[in-house]
């Protein structure tokens, strides 16, 4: 009797490392070929929603110019597909028909109870003041973390004042969220009662991503205030 | 050769229907669990995550069966996550340029399609071993069985949690939603439900059997 | 995001506790939560394996940043969380058999674990850093090992009871999950 009938056989290196390099290869092919087909309806996609968002929170606004703030306090324009450079912010200088600035907009998130709520909040240069926010992404509990969208007394406690401190280098009072029926300043946020958690998040969202912006926009308003 | 051809469509139509009945993923196998009950709060969702499993388990296995002659047994699971891993990766693109709404919605448990143990398992117990027209039959059947289940959990939540179907309000302005089915532990209660209705089915059919045995 | 890394930890361990709250790892849940001598072993092991796919996964990240190839995220990911289950494997045939035989069959489908590969890309899609993403993969592993001793001592003592025939087994152990995610809501907030 043959033994090597009986014998079970491995695969040879060979034949192993020319499979998974022939696997390799069509799989790899596949990603790309998905990638570069999808790519512009996706880009064209992202465009559209952060448009939307931005229209939303300053109304005046009829164009967008996208912008980076950077770590050495300089702000510059991020061309169409453009990343953004590392340990800059990127925020969006909206602009009304006639060339001037409407207002600027930035992203803002902070854990609430289920998962990250992504925000977006106006500022206005004018009045160093955030007149408005909306909800870009949040997985709160329907009926009630998503009254951050409609709840009355909330949505009262805008416009926000956020002024900056007298060095320039973070906000003169920070933006927090107070219980439901106690606000008394204008930098705070009346909570929704019953859904504390997610009124919470709304205003760290906010007041980490306003102190950290807003100081470095502060000295760029001049070159921000006509559309480049 | 209309008989040869009559009898492998009958084949065809059996490997299809174990799928989706005999041997349902959600309802019978109790696989996949994680998705079925993460992306079932509503209709929408349900049917959005079983259309993108079915489709990543008919292109694997497809793929699978096509290369199963060439693939090392050594390491057919890692090769098995590779093909299905890029698959995944595929409908993730796709989905975004569909539906930015959706993909926020549907969120990580699109990617954690890859770890969905019914695709490797049909990967691994049947599309290796079979020839692609087969194996893809097979994986369809088994993807449509997925999305009925998800179905059946995704709708009864709405219904009850949102009061509304597929986006459609159902019992107007007035009506006092039932939180908890949209929430997490409403998603066990939905499914445990199910699999005790399916129990008692099959409790009945079998003593209907038992009294006829007798009876004959 | 700003979130601490305790808070990061509590929160994963408890208020978005993997099992019972994000439906991460179910699979294994459902189907090891038998017997409590498994399950912690069990617990222990794919949180062993948790931690070192989050290490793995936050440099791969990086990388594959700097080269701007992030259509690859999944398939390196999902090979480094293979190659590590079979790295654990490998050690503990080594160095504890005897765990290595108690385990069994499930040792190798932690890989199939979802919340192994949901560690990875939660931490990737909030942005966490390196010492956040270490204190949500032990949180998560730690939750995961919380949920499954949790389960396993309910259901030994429910085999002691009087269940209807028609609702044993994973219908039980759903109905089961669902009151213990019921109650582990009552954390919400917990984490600041």
């Amino acid at each position: 009797m043959n033994s090597e009938a009986i014998l079970p056989q491995t695969t040879p290196a060979a034949a192993m490392i020319r499979t998974l390099g022939l696997l390799s290869a069509i799989c790899g092919l596949i990603i790309v070929a998905a990638y570069q087909l999808t790519y512009d309806a996706v880009q064209e996609n992202k465009r559209i929603a952060v448009e939307r968002a931005v229209f939303k929170v300053i109304p005046a606004a009829k164009s967008i110019v996208e912008y980076s703030a950077l770590p050495t306090g300089e702000v510059e324009v991020i061309g169409a597909g453009g990343a953004t450079p590392p340990g800059a912010l990127k925020f969006y200088a909206g602009y009304d028909a006639a060339g001037r600035l409407a207002g600027i907009a930035a992203e803002g998130a902070a854990k609430g109870y289920a998962d990250t709520v992504r925000i977006l909040f106006a500022y206005d240069p004018a009045t160093s003041s955030i007149p408005a926010y909306s909800v870009v992404a949040m997985r709160e509990t329907p009926g009630i973390g998503d009254k951050i969208l409609v709840d009355k007394d909330f949505l009262a406690s805008f416009p926000l004042e956020a002024k900056l401190s007298a060095d320039l280098k973070a906000l003169a009072n920070a933006i927090i969220t107070v219980k439901h029926g106690s606000k008394t300043k204008p930098w705070e946020v009346d909570a929704i009662s019953g859904a504390t958690i997610t009124s919470r998040a709304v205003g760290k969202a906010i007041n980490d991503a306003a102190q950290a912006l807003l100081p470095r926009v502060a000295p760029n308003l001049d070159k921000l205030k006509e559309k480049s | 050769m209309s008989q040869p051809a009559g009898k492998m469509s009958a084949r065809n139509w059996d490997e299809f229907m174990e799928g989706v009945w005999r041997q349902n993923p959600v309802f019978v196998m109790v696989l996949g669990m994680c998705p079925t009950l993460a992306v079932t709060v509503s209709g929408v969702n349900a049917l959005s995550m079983g259309l993108a499993t079915a489709f990543v388990l008919v292109c694997s296995c497809g793929l699978v069966s096509l290369l199963r002659k060439l693939i090392p047994k050594e390491v057919r699971i890692a090769t098995y996550i590779v093909i299905i891993a890029t698959f995944v990766t595929v409908v993730d693109y796709v989905i975004q340029a569909v539906s930015l709404a959706l993909y926020d919605a549907l969120g990580a448990f699109i990617q954690l399609i890859v770890v969905n143990c019914i695709i490797l398992g049909r990967a691994e117990a049947h599309a290796s071993k079979n020839p692609p027209m087969a194996a893809m039959t097979n994986a369809l059947g088994m993807g449509v069985g997925f999305t009925i289940g998800l179905l059946a959990l995704g709708t009864v939540r709405e219904i009850l949690g949102a009061g509304s179907l597929f986006g459609v309000s159902l019992f107007g302005a007035d009506f006092q939603p039932w939180v908890i089915m949209v929430l997490p532990p409403g998603g066990f209660f939905v499914l445990g439900t199910w699999l005790l209705f399916f129990a008692a089915l099959e409790r009945r059919k079998q003593r209907k059997l038992a009294e006829a045995t007798q009876n004959a | 995001m700003h979130e601490s890394a305790a808070n990061i930890f509590i929160n994963a361990l408890l208020a978005n506790n993997f099992v019972l709250a994000m439906f991460l790892g179910l699979c294994p849940f459902l189907g090891v939560s038998g017997k409590l001598e498994t399950a912690f072993p069990m617990g222990v092991a794919t949180t062993f394996v948790m931690l070192v796919a989050s290490l793995c996964a936050y440099g791969l990240n990086l990388l594959l940043t700097a080269f701007q190839l992030e259509f690859l995220r999944l398939i390196s990911y999902i090979v480094i969380i293979a190659s590590s289950v079979q790295l654990v494997e490998m050690v503990l045939k080594k160095y504890s058999p005897a765990l290595f035989r108690a385990l069994g069959i499930y040792l190798p489908l932690i890989t199939t674990n979802c919340a192994v590969l949901g560690v990875a890309l939660f931490q990737t899609a909030r942005e966490y850093d390196f010492v956040q993403s270490m204190a949500f993969s032990f949180g998560g592993g730690a939750g995961f090992t919380l949920a499954l001793v949790l389960m396993a001592s309910v259901r030994e003592r429910l085999q002691l009871s009087d269940v209807p025939s028609v609702a044993q087994g994973t219908a039980l152990s759903l109905m089961l999950a669902g009151i213990l995610s019921l109650a582990f809501m009552g954390f919400a907030g917990i984490g600041g």
